[in-house]
């Protein structure tokens, strides 16, 4: 029973929702509504497997690599603030400033340094994924557990084996909060980077595709944004439950301990 | 950090005195202040001796004197104003939706169930992806702004309130079963200010979310508003505007947080979480 209900409650709103796109954009009067069918039958031309190495490898090389430099970034400079009661008094105030400019302008200020090429797409990127990153690593390495800390302590653990065992262990739930943050943030700048200012890159042909009113070839980029935007999410949780096997296993003994 | 609180900080802040805590909290704000002082120092020597080009990074006391030159113009209060309206509006949109919406859902399961895949597919695309979208159907006007700021805010405090609906206590829940309340009741007294702390934090984390929209929309599409004047300002030959609208989107950017955060604190005065927050 469940079996057969469990897909069913799964498909059914998806098919009905097609379905009312579909009758909705049927008769074809709606120009800037193609049929689903007509946006599936734009797909396969528009991205080919050519394209798609032209276009959309581009922006997710520039997207993991700005998203790589951030997260060392932010967590090196995160670890140090957050060691330092004095340092985080210090660079705090500065810190909430730069973290409450909405990045995406940022691109117009990065364009005067570093022009509108590579650089400049990853830059933004980096600066503005960055920020959820220090912020949550500062948080985690403050709030690591003072009992092992102690222990450490005792057991006259220190330098490199304390920060990798103790301090980065600790505050790896809440880094990797941070970098998930992050991820969001930088497929964001990727595109609106692209949109602004590039002559390549999937959010330049998406606004192309706009400006030319190849209307279903724009659905089309707008669905592959949005099937990779699922599979770095799902990639991310991925990684996410391999590294913190051991927080979700602490967690669900404490729960099953605790009852 | 190991000289200054080598016992457990969970009992360290019983020990310390009220006077020993305003004093460091008044030693922080002035650290705070002198680092703050060390980045504009930086920002203002940095282009005067060459070290960065200063069409590039002009120094920030001409950032300021554009800045101040700026706030005597109207065009500057309307851009500001616009962005804030576009924002607010959004923002006060997405909240209901997903109350209404995540309420209603949360007490029917089956309805639930149906829609969990819809929300999961939805929720990961990037909003900036409607862009194009919401040019082609809205313009360039203030509805493109509003479609994206609200798409975006909505799933953010959408899934808080889920998580606020789920996370009510089962005994709670049987205890106003057991006298008799009204599913009405029940929701008003038991469900809603249990959901409360979780839906403000959608509503803090997609205020946030809001702004960043509100102005990247204004910024690639030229909807009005702060974003659509720093695009204009760079293609002119004036590069400290353009520090000079940044330095304004972080400024509307903190009171954001701050407002949001003070109305927190206001709405959520009976619960644990703020009772126990000593005020500084």
């Amino acid at each position: 029973m469940s079996l057969v209900l469990k897909p069913l409650r799964w498909f059914l709103l998806p098919v009905i929702l097609i379905g009312v796109w579909w009758a909705a954009s049927a008769g074809g009067q709606n120009f800037y509504l193609p049929t689903p069918d007509a946006v599936v039958r734009a797909f396969g031309p528009t991205w080919t497997p050519a394209t798609l190495r032209a276009d959309v490898l581009p922006s997710v090389v520039r997207l993991l690599a700005g998203f790589a430099i951030a997260g060392l970034v932010g967590v090196a400079a995160g670890t140090a603030i957050g060691l330092s009661p004095r340092l985080r008094a210090y660079s705090e105030p500065v810190l909430e400033f730069l973290r409450a400019v909405p990045p995406p302008v940022l691109i117009p200020v990065v364009m005067l340094f570093a022009g509108i090429d590579n650089t400049m797409k990853v830059t933004v990127i980096v600066f503005g994924c960055v920020w959820p990153v220090l912020l949550n690593t500062i948080e985690g390495v403050r709030a690591v557990d003072p009992v092992l800390d102690e222990v450490c302590r005792a057991y006259r653990i220190s330098g490199l084996t304390r920060l990798r065992t103790l301090v980065l262990r600790g505050a790896s739930p809440q880094i990797m909060t941070g970098l998930r943050q992050a991820l969001a943030i930088a497929i964001i700048l990727m595109v609106i980077s692209e949109m602004f200012a590039a002559s390549s890159g999937l959010g330049f042909t998406i606004v192309q595709f706009q400006r030319g009113y190849a209307i279903p070839e724009m659905w089309t980029g707008i669905i592959l944004l949005g099937l990779l935007g699922i599979l770095l999410a799902g990639l991310f949780g991925l990684a996410e439950r391999v590294i913190l096997r051991w927080y979700f296993g602490l967690r669900r003994a404490a729960r099953d301990g605790g009852n | 950090m190991q000289t200054e609180s080598p016992a457990a900080p969970v009992t360290a802040p019983a020990a310390v005195t009220g006077a020993a805590r305003r004093e460091r909290a008044g030693s922080n704000a002035v650290r705070g202040a002198v680092g703050a002082l060390i980045a504009l120092a930086v920002w203002e020597i940095a282009p005067r001796i060459g070290l960065v080009s200063s069409t590039d990074l002009p120094p920030v006391s001409t950032v300021l004197r554009v800045l101040v030159r700026e706030a005597g113009t109207s065009a500057y209060w309307t851009a500001i104003g616009e962005t804030v309206y576009a924002w607010l509006l959004g923002l006060l949109i997405a909240t209901a939706l997903a109350i209404v919406l995540g309420f209603s859902l949360a007490l029917l399961p089956a309805v639930r169930a149906f829609t969990t895949s819809t929300v999961e597919f939805l929720r990961p695309i990037p909003s900036v992806a409607l862009i194009p979208l919401a040019v082609i159907v809205y313009g360039t006007g203030l509805g493109s702004t509003l479609l994206l700021v609200v798409y975006a805010a909505f799933w953010q405090i959408y899934v808080q309130v889920l998580a606020g609906v789920a996370d009510v206590d089962p005994v709670a829940e049987e205890t106003a079963r057991s006298f008799r309340f009204s599913r009405w009741a029940r929701i008003r007294h038991v469900t809603w200010p249990s959901a409360l702390p979780y839906v403000l934090t959608g509503v803090r984390l997609g205020a946030a979310v809001a702004l960043i929209l509100a102005v990247t929309v204004e910024l690639v599409i030229g909807a009005p508003g702060l974003g659509a004047e720093i695009a204009v300002a760079r293609s002119g030959t004036e590069p400290a505007l353009v520090y000079a609208l940044v330095l304004t989107t972080g400024v509307l950017g903190v009171l954001v947080n701050v407002g949001v955060r003070a109305g927190e604190r206001r709405l959520l005065r009976w619960h644990a979480s703020v009772r126990r927050e000593v005020p500084v």
